[in-house]
């Protein structure tokens, strides 16, 4: 069987793809706050600044923002290891949606909270600090895990663009073995969802678990 | 605007934040006009690299990339709908040899990269063409999204709906598509409509496994005329195009929506989240 032939291929595409997961996490989640934490700001100029840069990555192709950061970047004279660009495609792009799970997060705590926090004399950065973010921590976490599934599938794309992992691993070892394309293709869709079912049940459980205590 | 998160502002705070506003604006203005004037010295406003679009050759070839990619979203969203609704039906049936493989089956398609299952098309059937590789996978992926969708909407549905439809004598099949699923359909409309967005985006996907479209467009006129040259002026045409196409499917659906008086807010959160995968 080809996938057992090529388990140690297999790993270090899979080391790889969870690299790019975990490196685009920790760097789209800071972001990602500043963004949320820009759009329930009373500043104006900041709350258009975060919404304009929110709708532009939504609505264009991961590929194209690949394809700027490999592509444009180095005609601009900015020449990045591909590794890094391919974390940095990630980390723009994940970042709003990020932002978008806990903006929803903290909508959803109930506004008596924040009222009364308020209403004891709180300023703005302490009822968000001190009352508003810990609670919505709570139910944000289900969500950001969502968004942390959909970016290891996106993933997929750094394959594309230079990066050996799972999905790059699957076209080697595809020129390698072209008369067993289904196996291999099966044992890359597998170390994917070596990762993606279990997030997703974490995610499930603590949901359940949050809207028990609620 | 307001919000609970602070009070109605009084003179001296809106005098602060108005001063905060514009401090930071100017701020976010300088970083832009400083990155356009970086631009400027590299000679990327350069009248000579934006002559390119006097000539309609490039607009041929740029709009013809822009209609494969139309052209797929829109056969690619029709079967999208259609295996939607029957994955949907296939994962509520009442036989569980049907509904338990089927809800693996989905959770299959569901967990793994769509660019991956385009390349498993690709080169699983012989002899299709990139076109429908790309299609095909798209339809199949947000199928099994759309699914989901639409049987979260049927179970949301009050019980008396599938109940009446059965007292009345309909058959259960008949109850589901003539009663449950126009109701779903229209309440998880937001869900669906991102969900669109969604898959319009992921034609570009179709660049990597080899498909002619936008992106591939693009780069052969960035290779033919000089990408050095001519690739800047050439990107920030192809993000606006994509661009302009997904705001648009947005405000017609939001337009629909409202015409419909579809409640989007309920579910709007879900909208946002969904844009994603």
């Amino acid at each position: 069987m080809v996938i057992f032939d090529n388990l140690p291929l297999y790993f270090e595409a899979f080391l790889q793809t969870l690299s790019l997961l975990l490196l685009a996490t920790l760097f789209a989640l800071p972001l990602g706050v500043v963004i949320a934490a820009m759009r329930i700001s009373p500043v104006g100029s900041l709350r258009a600044t975060a919404t304009v840069y929110t709708e532009i990555l939504r609505n264009t192709p991961l590929v194209l923002v690949f394809i700027f950061c490999f592509v444009v970047l180095p005609i601009l004279g900015v020449v990045l290891p591909f590794m890094f660009s391919a974390v940095l495609a990630l980390t723009l792009y994940t970042a709003p949606f990020f932002a978008e799970a806990i903006r929803s997060g903290v909508n959803g705590v109930p506004v008596g909270q924040a009222e009364a926090a308020r209403s004891v004399g709180m300023t703005f950065g302490q009822t968000v600090t001190l009352v508003v973010l810990p609670q919505a921590i709570r139910s944000v976490v289900p969500p950001l895990i969502n968004v942390m599934i959909a970016l290891t599938k996106n993933t997929s794309i750094a394959g594309g663009f230079f990066i050996f992992e799972l999905f790059g691993s699957g076209r080697r070892l595809i020129n390698a073995n072209g008369d067993q394309v289904i196996a291999v293709l099966v044992g890359v869709a597998i170390f994917y969802l070596l990762i993606t079912i279990p997030l997703g049940q974490l995610a499930d459980a603590l949901e359940r678990r949050v809207a028990i205590k609620r | 605007m307001t919000s609970v998160l602070y009070d109605v502002p009084g003179p001296r705070a809106r005098v602060r934040a108005r001063i905060t506003s514009w401090v930071t604006g100017l701020i976010v203005v300088g970083a832009l006009a400083y990155a356009a004037l970086t631009l400027g010295e590299k000679g990327m406003w350069d009248a000579s690299r934006w002559m390119i679009f006097n000539d309609p050759l490039v607009w041929a070839a740029l709009l013809r990339g822009l209609l494969v990619v139309v052209q797929s979203a829109l056969v690619a969203t029709v079967l999208a709908l259609l295996l939607g609704m029957v994955f949907s039906l296939l994962r509520m049936s009442s036989h569980r040899i049907i509904r338990i493989p089927t809800t693996v089956v989905l959770e299959f398609f569901r967990g793994m990269p769509v660019l991956l299952m385009m390349l498993f098309i690709l080169l699983a059937f012989p002899g299709i063409s990139a076109f429908w590789a790309v299609v095909s996978a798209l339809a199949v992926y947000n199928g099994a999204i759309i699914g989901e969708a639409l049987r979260s909407g049927v179970v949301a549905l009050p019980k008396g709906q599938r109940e009446a439809g059965l007292a009345i004598g309909m058959r259960p099949l008949q109850t589901r598509l003539q009663i449950e699923f126009p109701q779903a359909f229209r309440n998880m409309l937001p869900i669906i409509v991102a969900q669109i967005v969604v898959l319009t985006k992921d034609t570009a996907l179709g660049y990597i496994v080899g498909a002619v479209s936008l992106i591939r467009e693009g780069e052969l006129l960035g290779e033919f005329l000089g990408r050095q040259q001519y690739f800047f002026p050439i990107f920030l045409v192809m993000v606006a195009m994509y661009l302009a196409l997904n705001l648009t499917i947005s405000t017609v659906a939001r337009q629909l929506a409202k015409r419909r008086g579809v409640k989007v807010a309920s579910v709007v959160q879900d909208e946002s989240l969904s844009a994603l995968t």
